[in-house]
């Protein structure tokens, strides 16, 4: 199978790998994915008090597709406010990419890494809460 | 200077010797004759240039010429040898024995006759070196089984089974014994008489001959098995294969079967020495690397490893100028990796990590050495980016993850 051109690009030079200190506290983690399925996604972001996305790392397990996809994922996400990122649809990424329709659940699984990390944020948030930050849950509610 | 794309994916198919195509070419343009054509020149030309294949074949693996039947290939050679002889002894029994680890078309072949209602089979596991047990050959016999299907070395990780000793059980019992040789024949010394093997699949393009050419041994004496052919047509090769000869293929066949006869003490101890510098300079350069397959009792060529946390199809693409294979399925739709190196007992995850590599005539040392340290980088580059290698590092057990998938 031919691989797409942005998808070579993206797996020779991939954008952000890497991890941010685990227990930083304006830092989200989503793992997704199985070692059995071969495919493992972990996306980190860095998000502001405001919500907006700082900087994002990745680090993936499984074909070239989803390593570009994850890679193309903390290009797309930076900048934006989390209630825009938990947006993206895996359907942005396929068509940046090109990719064919047995690699369309690498995109899913970049989507569903997007919701994790945000979600694992937001979770941190609200157990800091105590410590005197501004409840987010509420916002959510 | 090393030319690339590097070619090390020789289990799958072979480049044709030059001394191979040399014996062909003529019958393609002046010995074109139909070997079946009894009244002129030309057919008793191209009949000749058989009949020293068939001599060619029968010496390279313990046969008698009258013993070699031509077919297209492996694929046909297994489907003939399976479906033929349950078709033919049906009143006997409708009892088959294989293994999990057959090629596509032995266990696709089975499926076929369980479906249509003509046989059951037992499907025999494999220990954790891909060898099956020939004492659960002679457990799994019952009075209603008429073939055991076993092939001599495995296509994805070389693992040899024992054959003779299949082939003693099979003969004590009375039971035809068909094997798949297409990985041993030309690599290890392959004696069908002696082994006890009554059937046997071979093809040319594995052992540096052409592709659509391939034959089936069948044994003529204790016992003389017969098989109901799959093809009807005008009863060549003892009415067992109909259809036209392929005269060039076939000379190509033979050529193929003689000079790997001739070279094999040789080029076994050269593939030997090549695969063991290739193995000794990955685990030397690094950690968490594990072969699959047997230890020793493996084709001389074969190297199957698993590289820890790296994703086998990622690993290839990173080095796309080596032909080499995986064991991963990305691509398919089940997302299922190898079945052949998950029946090893082995975690799916390193099933996903696994990368073939085939050593062949024309590999080099010099192959070997750029081959060892393109993947060695590559593995450490998708290492740094894999967070299954950076959990491990950090002592967290992948077993006890809930991964949510």
């Amino acid at each position: 199978m031919a691989y797409s051109e942005k998808v070579i690009e993206h797996y020779n030079n991939p954008r952000n790998v890497g991890s941010f200190a685990k227990d930083e506290p304006n830092v989200g983690t989503g793992v997704v994915g199985a070692p059995e399925c071969g495919d493992v996604m972990k996306l980190q972001l860095k998000i502001g008090d405001d919500g907006v996305i700082e900087d994002a790392r990745f680090k993936t397990f499984g074909c070239g597709s989803a390593i570009a996809s994850s890679s193309y994922v903390t290009e797309l996400v930076k900048g934006k406010h989390i209630d825009e990122a938990i947006t993206i649809k895996n359907t942005v990424i396929v068509k940046e990419l090109n990719l064919p329709p047995v690699k369309i659940h690498c995109s899913v699984l970049a989507e569903d890494a997007i919701k994790a990390a945000i979600a694992d944020w937001r979770k941190r948030r609200g157990d800091n809460f105590a410590s005197g930050e501004q409840p987010l849950r509420a916002k959510e509610a | 200077m090393l030319k690339k794309p590097v070619y090390m994916d020789n289990h799958a198919t072979t480049r044709v010797d030059s001394r191979v195509l040399d014996a062909m070419l003529p019958y393609f343009t002046e010995k074109y004759g139909n070997a079946a054509s009894r009244n002129h020149s030309f057919g008793w030309e191209a009949e000749e240039a058989v009949d020293r294949a068939r001599n060619q074949i029968a010496a390279l693996i313990g046969a008698k010429s009258k013993e070699i039947i031509f077919t297209s290939g492996a694929t046909e050679s297994d489907n003939l040898a399976i479906k033929g002889v349950v078709e033919f002894y049906k009143d006997k029994g409708n009892h088959v024995i294989s293994c999990v680890t057959e090629h596509k078309a032995v266990l696709d072949s089975c499926r076929a006759l369980e479906r249509a209602g003509k046989a059951t089979v037992t499907y025999l596991p494999v220990d954790k070196y891909g060898t099956v047990d020939p004492d659960a050959v002679r457990r799994a016999i019952t009075d209603k089984t008429v073939l055991i299907t076993i092939m001599w070395a495995n296509n994805e990780i070389g693992t040899i089974h024992p054959i003779a000793e299949i082939g003693k059980i099979a003969k004590e019992k009375g039971i035809i014994f068909h094997c798949d040789a297409v990985q041993a024949i030309g690599k290890v010394p392959v004696d069908f008489e002696k082994a006890g093997v009554d059937l046997a699949s071979i093809t040319a393009h594995k052992i540096y001959g052409p592709k659509g050419i391939g034959a089936i041994y069948v044994r003529s004496k204790g016992p003389r098995v017969r098989l109901t052919p799959q093809m009807d047509g005008g009863g060549h090769e003892r009415g067992m294969r109909s259809g036209t000869l392929n005269v060039p293929g076939i000379v190509g066949l033979g050529a193929a079967c003689e000079i790997a006869g001739m070279e094999m003490p040789e080029e076994a101890q050269r593939l030997i020495q090549l695969r063991s510098q290739l193995q000794a300079g990955l685990f030397e350069r690094l950690d968490e690397i594990y072969v699959n397959g047997h230890p020793t009792e493996r084709l001389p060529g074969n190297l199957n490893v698993s590289f820890a946390y790296v994703e086998g199809e990622s690993l290839l693409m990173g080095i796309n100028d080596i032909a080499v294979s995986s064991g991963s399925a990305c691509t398919s739709a089940t997302l299922e990796p190898s079945y052949v190196i998950r029946a090893l007992g082995i975690d799916d995850e390193l099933a996903h990590s696994s990368i073939r590599f085939g050593l062949g005539r024309f590999n080099t040392l010099e192959e070997v050495d750029y081959v060892t340290d393109r993947v060695s980088k590559e593995v450490k580059r998708l290492r740094e980016m894999s967070p299954l290698y950076e959990m491990a590092k950090e002592g967290i057990d992948l077993k006890s993850v809930n991964w949510k998938s």
